[in-house]
Formats: C-alpha cells, structure tokens, sequence
C-alpha cells in the first residue's frame, strides 16, 4: 500500500493560507451583509455568495493584478477574492458616496478598475462578450494578461454565451470561462432547463477545453484554474471550467429557497468549502487550529471594520445621479 | 485644396487616418475584410492596408461583435464594430444599451467605454422590412450614448473621426441612399464637434428640420418652394446626442415656423422630441402649428410602389411648407 500523496503538496503555503484567508473573508462579509439587511440597512435586493466562495477564490489565486475578471449579480465573492477593499466595496451595497461607484451600481454592480474588475453585470449572461473583447483587447497589445469569466448555469443558455465561447475559441483568446453551476437559475432546476449533465461538454462542440470540477473545493478549482490561466497566457487558447457547487441561501433577498430538497440542501452544507479546506490544512501540518482562528480574528475584524465604514459614510447628494452619464471633456 | 468624395469614401478616409494615427483603433464585424471589404464598402483597402488582426472579420454575432468592441474599450483599445444593418442593432441592442451605454455610469466613472458602432439605416431600392428601418430615436432615448446622423459626406468624415478619439460609447447612423452622395473635402485634416447643428440652407420664412437622406430631400424642396417666393431654412442637426437645441431654437424664432422630416415612423420619432422641446422653448414664436411628416407606423413593405408610398419625399417637403405657410 503506497501512502496518499498530499493533494496540497505542489501549492506553496503562502498561497494556501492566503486562500484560506479569502474563503473566510468572503463568508464572513456575506454574513455581515445579510446581518446588515436584516436592519434595512442595504437597498434593494442582495445574491449572497455564501457556500460558492471556493470557486471565486479558487481562479483569483491565481491571477495577476493586472488580470481581468467579470462578475455577475451574484458577484461580492468574485470582487473581494479579485483584492477589492472590504470597505469600498461595502459602502457601495450600502449606497454610500464612498463606494467603488460612488453610489451608482450597488450589490449587483460592483467593480474595481484598480484591480482588473470589469465590473458585475446584472444581465444574466451578458458580460460574456465582453469578457471575449477584453481577451482580444490583451491578445492585440500582446500583454499576456489574462480574463477570468464568471457566470452561473443559467448563463449558458443564453445566446450570448454560444457567441462569446466561438469567438474566443476561433480566435485563441485568453479567456478563461468560469461557470458556476450551483444548480438553480432562481428557482428553475438546471436539468429542467437543460438536457446535458455538464455544462463543460459544450466546450467540445466549441473547440475549447471543458473541465468539471468540485466548486466547493478550492483546491482541485485552483489546480484547474492554474492549468486554464497558464494555457490562456501561453496564448493556447481559452477554457471552459465548470465549478459544481451550491448556494447555501435563496437566490435573492427573501428568498427561502424552498424548492430544494432539505436533503440536498443538507448534503451540500456537509460539503462546505471552507470547513473542507480549513481541515484539510490542519490535517496537513500547513495551518493549526489557533492560526485558523487568528485568521478567523483578523477577518472578522476587517469585516466589521468595513460594516462600520459603510454605515457611518454619507450618501451621496441627490444631485450626483446626474453625474458620470458621459465621460467629462478634457 | 478640395476634391470631391462619396460618402462611403470619406468614411473611409476617416477610418484610415484615424487608424493611421493611433494602432488603438480597431475594425470589428462582419465581412468587413480583405474578402468582401464591407457590405457597402466603407473598409476597402483597410484589411489590405492594416493587417487582418486590426480589421477582422467576425462570426454573425452582433451580440458578441458589440459586446467585444465594449470589453476591448473598456481595456485600452478604440474599437470601431461595424454592424451591417441597422436593423441588426436589435440583435446587439442589451450590449448597447444596457452595457455600453450604462458602464461608465454604473460603475461611478471608474470605466471607460469608447466604442464607436457603425451602422447604416435607412430604405434603399427594396430591401424590405428587415433591412430598411431607421431606429436612430432607440437609441437618443438611451442615456450614455452619443448619437451621430450624417447626411453629408463632409459631416460624415469630420463627426467619424472625432468619434473615434472621444471617450464615450458613440452610435454612428449612416444613410444607405446618402452613402453615393458627394461633398467637397478639404486635403487637410478637419474635425466637427457633436453637438453643432448645421445650417445647409439659410431663409427667413419656415425652418425645416431633417437628417439623413430627408435633409437632400428638403434642399431639393427648398429650391422648389423658392421660385415660389417661400425661403425655406434646412437645419441638420449632425448629431442628435447631444442636440444644438439652441441653433434650432434660434432658427424657430427667426421663422416663426418649423417643419420637423423624418425617415422614421412618427409615433415617438425623433421629430416628436424636437416637437415637443420646441413647444417647451419657443412656443411664443410659432405663428404657426409644428408640422411633421414621417413614415406611418408600419414596418417598411417590399414592392417599390409600397415602399415609395410611406417614404418621405421632396414633394411632400414641398406640400408641407406651404401648408405651414397658410396656416
């Protein structure tokens, strides 16, 4: 019997704990979040990453500042683990002036251009394209930058996908196609809406590579992100990766989710990605049981941090919507 | 020095110069390449020219031709999408107006989006219902989107090129009928600012506003209704975002008159705008009812004898200036 190789052997411990870290930091804002519009706090509505968080964390880890991504509504997961400041990206859900956007995008419509993100889009299915010409707009001045496209299942049948996933296939782009199939476009079963298992077979049909992978573990979504990110980059073309993975709330608000079983909801809450990799890396001698609540300390700190920034920070003044509609002349 | 052009050709000759200017600038769209050179030749020569990489030719993805347009913008480059025909517009219109136009806003002026989408609009010989419209009035009603209408080939030049180096998503209408049209261009580079009307002809007694191929249909009724002793204003508004509300004002209380043409349906048209601003600015000056004459609200029909029928013309110029000026 030859003994079990580590799974996280190849990753530095840097990069582990630092994935650890961002699981957390986005479980631990998400709950804030909602704990926030629980006090009518945050307009609007809200799509909570909570339980997904392995995927986003699992492709950013591996890229570089000056990457691109997209997000979607369902999109704090994608900005923070992008490097996206708590406090910023908190003051927009909240709607005050000091958010990235000034008060103008909110929960569905946060980005960083300081870090690569494009920014969220709440048309299911739409930032696809642009994420094919942010690919081109890399492949043309050579930078060897590359894009990370985020969407949902439900995305993937629209038509702007079947557009997007040619064109970046015709034409080699560096663009990495993250699908995050959590099973449910709102209320709607994927394999209701759907005849294929996977989404990731459509890549064939495309001319891409198709992987389907464990959403809820950051580990094999980091090794299939890294092998997609260095493909793209080597200017091999793009990938189309397909995260399984689950919501642990509703779709949106006051959603209760009630159309999933209870024993698929339970199944999937055993499947939890950051309990997975936090015992994982005790199990492995990377992190202890102390550090992991250090990080939980700290991350916990950071959120509430950002939750009393938000709070305290001004709207904007009225006035400021009628800003920002055209770029000002120089 | 001056020599003549088409309107394609000046179109042409704006791409050329502008992508001779800054390597930024990029064609994107279909058949627009070394093969067919665009569907009315505004790229000829450009694939020949710049390389393949800088003027590509797409899958039939209108979607996905605006939406990576937009995602380059975002990302340091000036693409230029050329989407066939107007009517295709539909088939891109959520990048449109719900990206394009929304980005730079949404995201609190982080983000910049300086595409420029091409497209022409308009009848041309009975290409029927699905290539005929003029849906210029979609997109004015989209805030964060310059809109462009050149009749001339002059305008069309200078309005194309400064499109290209703005920094702002900017939809660019052409005209089928007015693409073999010609002005006189100058040797030397000029550009024209949005936001400038033009007056193509000056008269004290009804001003007639139009765009596109209506604003030859009007100089030719302004002629007409001349040797009748009527002297008849053409303002062409160049743009219509932003609008010279003003020079069309300006006009309104020289004459006291105006005629609004449009090749668009008349039910919420461009002219129903510029009728309804008139009325809010000027209302003291009218001597006389706004008058507008515009296609009636049907798709645009096939047989030419249709076809003829719904399409403004000169003569209906002419009718409906003089019934402005008995009235």
């Amino acid at each position: 019997m030859s003994a079990k190789i580590s799974r996280t052997a190849d990753i530095e411990k840097e990069t582990l704990i630092q994935m650890y870290k961002k699981l957390l930091e986005i479980r631990r804002f998400e709950e804030k979040v909602w704990d926030l519009f629980g006090r009518n706090l945050v307009p609007g509505t809200l799509h909570l990453y909570l339980g997904e968080e392995a995927v986003a964390v699992g492709v950013c880890a591996n890229l570089n500042v000056d990457d691109y991504i997209t997000s979607t509504h369902r999109g704090h997961g994608h900005c923070i683990a992008k490097g996206a400041d708590l406090n910023k990206t908190m003051a927009e859900i909240l709607g005050k002036k000091t958010g990235y956007c000034k008060g103008k995008g909110g929960s569905m419509h946060v980005a960083d251009a300081t870090v690569g993100n494009l920014g969220a889009t709440a048309i299911v299915g739409s930032a696809i394209p642009i994420a094919v010409g942010a690919g081109l707009s890399c492949q043309l001045r050579k930078t060897r930058q590359v894009v990370a496209c985020f969407f949902g299942d439900g995305a993937s049948n629209n038509g702007a996908f079947h557009e997007a996933l040619n064109m970046a296939a015709v034409w080699r782009l560096p663009v990495v196609f993250v699908c995050e199939n959590n099973f449910y476009a709102m209320g709607t079963r994927i394999s209701n809406v759907t005849a294929i298992e996977n989404i990731a077979d459509r890549a064939q049909g495309y001319g891409m590579p198709g992987v389907v992978v464990d959403g809820n573990d950051a580990i094999v979504v980091y090794k299939a992100a890294k092998d997609a990110i260095e493909k793209a980059r080597n200017g091999d073309g793009p990938t189309l990766i397909e995260c399984k993975t689950y919501r642990h709330k509703g779709h949106s608000r006051f959603d209760p989710g009630k159309y999933r079983p209870p024993e698929e909801v339970e199944e999937w809450m055993r499947k939890d990605p950051i309990l997975r990799l936090k015992n994982e890396l005790i199990k492995e001698g990377v992190l202890t049981e102390e550090e992991a609540e250090d990080i939980d300390r700290q991350v916990t700190e950071a959120v509430e941090e950002s939750a009393r920034f938000a709070v305290e920070s001004p709207y904007p003044e009225p006035e400021e919507a009628l800003e920002d509609v055209y770029v000002k002349p120089r | 020095m001056l020599k003549e052009l088409t309107y394609v050709d000046a179109l042409n000759e704006a791409l050329r110069e502008e992508m001779s200017r800054d390597e930024r600038v990029f064609i994107i769209g279909e058949d627009i390449g070394i093969y067919w050179e665009g569907a009315f030749k505004v790229t000829k020569g450009l694939a020949k020219e710049f390389g393949t990489e800088r003027v590509r030719d797409t899958p039939i993805s209108e979607a996905c031709i605006v939406g990576a347009a937009v995602g380059a913008a975002m990302t340091g480059m000036k693409p230029v999408a050329e989407i066939m025909f107007g009517d295709l517009l539909a088939l891109a219109m959520d990048q449109i107006a719900n990206q394009a136009a929304k980005i730079h806003y949404m995201f609190g002026g982080q983000l910049k989006v300086p595409v420029v989408v091409r497209s022409p609009f308009g009848v041309s010989r009975s290409i029927a219902a699905h290539h005929s419209q003029s849906l210029e009035a979609w997109f004015m009603h989209t805030p964060g989107l310059k809109v462009a209408v050149p009749s001339m080939a002059y305008d069309a030049k200078g309005l194309l090129k400064i499109a290209i180096r703005g920094d702002d998503p900017v939809m660019f209408f052409e005209n089928k009928l007015c693409y073999t049209t010609k002005s006189m261009i100058p040797d030397e580079e000029y550009l024209i600012p949005f936001g400038k009307a033009d007056v193509k002809r000056e008269g004290n007694d009804v001003t007639v506003f139009a765009t596109f191929w209506m604003v030859h249909q009007a100089l030719k009724a302004a002629d007409v209704l001349a040797k009748k002793g009527i002297e008849v204003e053409v303002i062409d508004p160049r743009t219509l975002v932003p609008l010279d509300k003003e020079a069309i004002i300006k006009s309104v209380k020289k004459t006291g008159r105006i005629l609004i043409v449009e090749e668009d349906c008349k039910t919420c048209g461009v002219g129903a705008e510029i009728a309804a601003f008139v009325v809010e600015e000027a209302f003291d000056y009218l001597e006389s009812p706004i008058k507008r004459i515009a296609e009636p609200d049907t798709p645009i029909p096939f047989s030419p004898v249709l076809e003829n029928y719904v399409i403004p013309d000169d003569e209906a110029i002419v009718k409906g200036v003089e019934d402005l000026m008995e009235g």
